[in-house]
């Protein structure tokens, strides 16, 4: 109600007033991975159309996605996507009402934690 | 403005009715990628690297090509609703209605390159 004067009030405490838990750690990072993956995302549909295109173009692309740069990006992106991937599935456990108390939320935030982790070390050693 | 009764101003501020359509697309998106990521990780990943020819080969047999095709769909769909969402809970007015467009102008801007693309070498 913008014409209506509420009072110059405190607003409520937002996210800086509280200690880091797991919980709000790994529900911050599913956000922060899932919108990071826009990058790995971009650069493989630009390496795709480069192969579409030409050899030259390809071998431009090609070089940027390879290089250090690349190596890096696709190794946090793939440790992203795994996180992400198990959050998702968290939040289907969720769903259903299950796992909820927080004891039980901990534990299947470590697991997330841990297990990208391990698929992503599994990931590198395979590809 | 100083008429208005507080139910008037109140009207149409409430929920837009369309959360649980959202929260469902999410999470038949989110189900097809559990399936899709291990699948793209596993053939992208051996792919990359490779030759130009090497490549045209890989991406010109059905399997990869597919996979592909179906990441990019479900995937850039996906990446635009979560998005969405998150653009929802921090921007709002006028620059909320700029940012959700051009984020919908990039999700499907993007997936109709790579769709291109991989038609383009799998055809």
């Amino acid at each position: 109600m913008a014409d209506v004067n509420r009072g110059n009030r405190p607003l409520s405490p937002h996210l800086q007033v509280y200690r880091p838990q797991l919980t709000s750690v790994t529900s911050i990072l599913t956000r922060v991975t899932g919108n990071a993956l826009l990058v790995a995302a971009l650069l493989i549909v630009w390496w795709l159309l480069s192969a579409a295109t030409s050899e030259t173009y390809f071998a431009t692309a090609n070089a940027v996605l390879t290089s250090w740069f690349g190596d890096l990006v696709f190794l946090l992106s793939c440790w992203a996507l795994w996180y992400h991937t198990l959050a998702g599935v968290r939040h289907m456990i969720w769903d259903n009402a299950l796992m909820l108390e927080i004891d039980k939320a901990e534990t299947l935030g470590w697991l997330v934690v841990i297990g990208s982790v391990l698929l992503t070390v599994f990931t590198v050693v395979v590809v | 403005m100083a008429y208005l009764t507080d139910r008037k101003r109140a009207i149409g501020r409430g929920s837009a009715k369309s959360g649980t359509e959202h929260f469902w697309a999410m999470k038949k998106s989110s189900f097809a990628l559990l399936l899709l990521v291990p699948l793209f990780v596993f053939t992208f990943g051996p792919a990359l690297g490779g030759t130009y020819e090497e490549i045209l080969a890989y991406y010109s047999r059905p399997f990869p090509a597919i996979v592909m095709g179906l990441t990019l769909v479900v995937g850039f769909k996906h990446f635009n609703d979560g998005a969405q969402v998150a653009i929802e809970d921090y921007v709002h007015g006028l620059a909320q209605k700029v940012l959700l467009m051009s984020v919908m102008c990039l999700s499907y801007g993007a997936m109709a390159v790579g769709l291109f693309a991989i038609a383009r070498i799998a055809l």
